[in-house]
């Protein structure tokens, strides 16, 4: 057999086995919106770190980290911090989140802002501006697991066959079984991608230097200044760097993870989940070693996306690849499948309903969330494939927009004295000027991440427009039997 | 400041002691950063840098352990 063969049949098998899993995941049981979204309530430490852990290793962990310390050097390390020091922010908030999801049936990041500050505008933009997030986001998966596939499979397969069968699937096994589904797919994810990680980043400088330390000595002689800040740029200064771990490290508000608190058993099973989640960032740091390896391996590529997978192809049997192939897909389809869920209750939840359909049932509005998956995946899925200049800028909107969704649970939780209407104005504002800094190729100014800047003038905003304004309830205040109870 | 009426506060703010064992994260990984920054003294065969951020990898749940504790027994 060729080795495009050999490792296309594996890449095929462990993507198959993968959405086997996810369709018998929900087998077996009504899957209601309660159940589609929120796995029930009903999760389990292992379980609940296993699907978190599905979330934030993404593609962007395997080609983007090691693409990042190939181009750029130094700077990838803010990945490995704000990682960590975001599950310092979940530790805190995490516990009374869950214990509020539970008391007023909140599934969603828009369910909080409506229940919180009562009224339908505010929900429907944090929720409409979470979609738009959520679908670049889920493009850049798309768009990740294309490159993995075409190379892994020495280009038997292109790129966009590859998207189209896996973006297929993954809407399959989502309308069938809901977040469970999600869940047990990241199982044997998790798995593939720290095997991956183990044997790439310790099996590259071996094989091609006689350890980690030696290739290090070897890269620092070679390209001294890389290792460090700014690295291969210009721009990323520590300033930028403090800036970003900042913003980054509010990754709490993206809608897909907030959503994940409520699919826990407890509060207390989310705190200790945060507990051990730097440890799974361990791994990150050998595919970073990998793309360290791969400066040296397979110098010169435009693309640094391609750097580790080049490598790899350039060391290993085929075999590997196509293990390597395989678990790259996974990784993809896991956090495509969450953001795609995320994305669709949202836009049923918060957005539809209040404003087309106020009196639909929670069972009818699960049928629109399903034809919202349709609807999302298909975007997505042309976004992908006709990749553009404003694409990349909504793109690097994304993260530092959703951070701007933040003051408004952390000031939700903790204060009286915020209303709504600053809550809005403060995040349009910081959403604003965010945005025109990274479509004017401004990010970083003045040495700082865009949405750290959009951050202080949303604070400023919105304690200005919150002092302005009367104070309101809190609806959490509001005894919980008053609340409809999600069926 | 206005406490809740009829439910029970379940949003309780962490206490004094909690939040300043957690800014030592913040402190070590983030702000620091001028001062960790660099690829000599290599530690394990690692650039400082990276030696010290996995460093605080490890640091920090410990440190978010006693944190935990101390937030169960109020």
């Amino acid at each position: 057999m060729s080795p495009g063969t050999v490792a296309l049949s594996i890449i095929f098998g462990i993507v198959a086995i993968g959405s086997c899993i996810g369709f018998l995941a929900g087998n077996k049981r009504q899957v209601n919106l309660e159940e589609w979204a929120v796995a029930g309530r009903g999760l389990g430490l292992v379980l609940v770190w296993i699907l978190l852990a599905g979330e934030t290793f993404t593609t962007f962990s395997v080609l983007g980290i090691s693409g990042w310390i190939y181009s750029k050097g130094g700077p990838t390390l803010y990945v490995l911090v704000y990682l960590a020091l975001g599950q310092v922010f979940m530790f805190f908030l995490g516990p009374s989140l869950w214990e509020l999801g539970r008391r007023f049936g909140l599934q969603t990041l828009g369910d909080f802002f409506a229940q919180r500050y009562g009224g339908r505008l505010l929900a429907a933009t944090v929720a409409l501006a979470g979609v738009v997030f959520l679908i670049v986001y889920l493009q850049l998966q798309l768009t990740g697991l294309g490159i993995i596939v075409e190379v892994a499979s020495f280009e038997r397969v292109g790129r966009t066959p590859a998207m189209l069968v896996s973006t297929a699937v993954v809407a399959c096994f989502i309308l069938a079984s809901g977040v469970r589904g999600v869940v047990w797919v990241s199982v044997l994810k998790d798995f593939l991608l720290v095997a991956v990680a183990v044997i790439v980043g310790i099996g590259l400088p071996y094989i091609h230097f006689g350890g980690i330390g030696p290739m290090f000595t070897a890269l620092i002689k070679a390209k001294p200044g890389h290792l460090t800040m700014p690295g291969g740029t210009l721009n990323l200064t520590h300033s930028w760097f403090v800036s970003t771990v900042l913003v980054n490290s509010l990754f709490f508000a993206w809608p897909h993870f907030f959503g994940s608190i409520f699919t826990a058993r407890n509060g207390d099973t989310v705190r200790r989940n945060s507990l051990i989640m730097p440890f799974y960032v361990m791994p990150l740091a050998l595919i970073i070693f990998a793309g360290c390896a791969a400066i040296l391996i397979s110098p010169g590529l435009v693309n640094g996306d391609l750097a580790l997978l080049t490598a790899v192809r350039a060391t290993f049997p085929p075999w590997l690849l196509g293990v390597i192939g395989g678990a790259g897909a996974l990784t993809a389809m896991v956090p495509a499948a969450i953001h795609i869920l995320a994305a669709s209750t949202l836009l049923a939840k918060n957005v539809y309903r209040p404003f087309f359909a106020p009196d639909m049932s929670d069972e009818k509005i699960a049928g629109v969330a399903r034809i919202a998956v349709g609807v999302i995946t298909v975007v997505a899925l042309c976004l992908s494939l006709n990749s553009s200049a404003t694409l990349v800028g909504l793109l690097i909107l994304a993260y530092s927009g959703v951070a701007q969704f933040a003051p408004g649970i952390v000031l939700g939780l903790y204060s009286r004295r915020v209303t709504g209407k600053g809550i809005l104005s403060g995040l349009l504002a910081g959403l604003a000027l965010a945005g025109f800094l990274t479509f004017t190729h401004r990010d970083p100014f003045l040495g700082l991440n865009a949405g750290f800047i959009g951050l202080i003038l949303n604070i400023f905003v919105l304690a200005a427009v919150s002092s302005l304004t009367s104070r309101e309830p809190s609806g959490f205040d509001t005894p919980a039997a008053a609340v409809r109870t999600p069926t | 400041m206005r406490l809740g009426s009829s439910a029970p506060r379940v949003n309780k703010r962490p206490s004094i002691g909690s939040i300043v064992l957690a800014l030592f994260p913040f402190g070590g990984m983030c702000f620091s950063v001028a001062l960790w920054d660099r690829v000599t003294p290599r530690v394990f065969g690692l650039p400082f840098n990276m030696f010290w951020i996995l460093a605080w990898l490890a640091l920090t749940p410990a440190l978010m352990g006693i944190v935990y504790r101390i937030e169960r027994k109020r």
